[in-house]
């Protein structure tokens, strides 16, 4: 699965890195970073579930 | 069904009465189960829509076209009076208060200072503060001790002092006015506190303009001098928000977390058992009290259909945390406090853009709270029946006056 951050709509709540740290990041200021945008296997469902606590809604899975 | 809602609602004032006694009242489910979004008349006067359904609620508060800006004609002013609302008018608004650009441009100086890995670093100094005030505990020498005094209020007011370099030796000061703020005593009362508070931190920010130390103050007024813009209005507000957000909160979630742990012998034999369960237990016990409840109002600024509903311009908007929280459609058996479900979704730090700027360093401080006094304390146990506890229901944020404790 691919996976999409819009760095203009994070307001930095840190959700995804608490939820997979494998796949999410934050920056110096505290935007989201991705470390992959390509998460397999567990990791894919756990980046699934951070798109839905994102609360500015700034994390997508655009469809292939 | 209009009618019935407002019929329904005219009674509650915020935050409610719980039973059981923790529940929400009966009246929250019955208007979830008539209608996720429904609207009634305020006890203020005037309508607004009521938002009880968990997907409505996030549909809600992530929709740029209803406002923050408690100042907009039709923000529903739940529990306040028109002289309120002047006085609300007449202040500099909050990071809260704002929308969109003027809300990011003020939030986004500060997200660095609360990022997971920085929160991480803190982690040590916190834990030593947790020790320090067990230490307390255990060497006072009379027993049932008032864990509100001990633990639950020392621990995050130390804790965000040092973020943000406020001398702790002033806390009977902030503390007392925070209080004061959050509780429904006279408007009187709230706005010498109001102002108490905000002279103590406009001298406060002054002295650091004049000599920035290495605390989050320092750094913003370093950052803000590069930029070319001192903004001491803003750094006041900030500092007051932090400040007061910082610590009020926190410490209602650890007595009543405390409370809802020792009352569930099950639930907390398994966070004994596994600390590695401590940081779901925190969300479930988030969830379950969600002590800010319906702190979180919009009015719309053009029409807006949400659960099926037609919100106009200019209408208001209440979400209440509390109800979405305990919607079945979100969380199985809500009434059953469960420390293993897996209730990241909770709406207790609200949702969208505003959510709470330091969920995270909340989310620590009451993981190692918890963690450090069920270790240290093993027999902790409650010195008084739930039901004869000084709940706070004549406080906007929910939570325990008192919490007498023994072992």
């Amino acid at each position: 699965m691919r996976i999409k951050a819009d760095t203009g709509l994070c307001v930095g709540s840190g959700q995804c890195v608490l939820t997979e740290p494998a796949v999410f990041d934050q920056d110096d200021d505290g935007i989201v970073a991705l470390l992959t945008d390509h998460p397999d296997g567990q990791s894919a469902a756990q980046a699934r579930h951070a798109v839905t606590l994102c609360p500015s809604r700034a994390l997508s899975i655009p469809q292939e | 069904m209009t009618k019935n809602v407002a019929d329904e609602l005219a009674g509650l004032q915020l935050p409610v009465e719980r039973g059981c006694p923790f529940a929400p009242p009966a009246a929250y489910e019955r208007l979830r189960e008539q209608a996720p979004i429904s609207k009634d008349r305020l006890t203020s006067g005037g309508e607004a829509w009521w938002v009880s359904g968990h997907e409505e609620a996030r549909a809600v508060l992530t929709d740029g076209r209803l406002s923050s800006d408690k100042r907009k004609d039709g923000f529903p002013l739940f529990t306040l009076d028109a002289a309120t609302l002047q006085q609300l008018r007449s202040q500099p608004p909050l990071m809260l208060g704002m929308d969109g650009a003027e809300h990011s441009a003020a939030r986004r100086p500060v997200i660095g200072e609360f990022t997971v890995r920085r929160l991480a670093a803190l982690r040590p100094r916190i834990q030593d503060i947790v020790d320090h005030f067990i230490d307390d505990m255990l060497a006072a020498d009379q027993r049932p001790v008032d864990l509100v005094r001990a633990l639950s209020l020392p621990v995050p007011s130390l804790v965000i002092c040092e973020l943000l370099g406020v001398p702790y030796t002033d806390h009977d000061f902030f503390q007392s006015r925070t209080t004061m703020l959050v509780r429904k005593t006279s408007l009187e009362d709230r706005q010498r506190a109001l102002a108490e508070l905000r002279a103590y931190l406009d001298d406060l920010v002054t002295r650091k303009e004049s000599e920035p130390a290495d605390d989050l103050f320092g750094r913003q007024i370093a950052r803000q001098r590069q930029e070319g813009t001192l903004d001491h209005a803003g750094l006041v507000s900030l500092a007051f928000l932090l400040l007061t957000a910082g610590h009020e909160t926190t410490a209602n979630m650890i007595s009543l977390g405390v409370v809802g742990l020792l009352s569930h012998p099950e639930q907390l034999a398994l966070v004994k058992a596994d600390s590695g369960r401590t940081p779901m237990a925190v969300e479930e016990l988030l969830r379950y009290f969600t002590i800010a409840d319906g702190v979180t109002s919009r009015v719309a600024t053009e029409e807006v259909e949400i659960g099926g509903v037609s919100i106009k311009a200019g209408e208001g908007v209440i979400v209440s945390a509390l109800s979405a929280n305990w919607d079945p459609a979100a969380f199985k058996d809500p009434a059953e406090l469960d420390v293993g479900r897996g209730a990241r979704h909770h709406l207790a730090f609200g949702f969208g853009p505003h959510q709470c700027l330091g969920q995270n360093l909340a989310r620590m401080e009451l993981q190692i709270v918890f963690d450090t006094l069920l270790r240290r304390i093993p027999t902790l146990r409650l010195a008084a029946p739930v039901e004869d506890l000084p709940f706070k229901t004549d406080a906007v944020i929910y939570g325990v006056h008192e919490l007498p404790v023994t072992w």
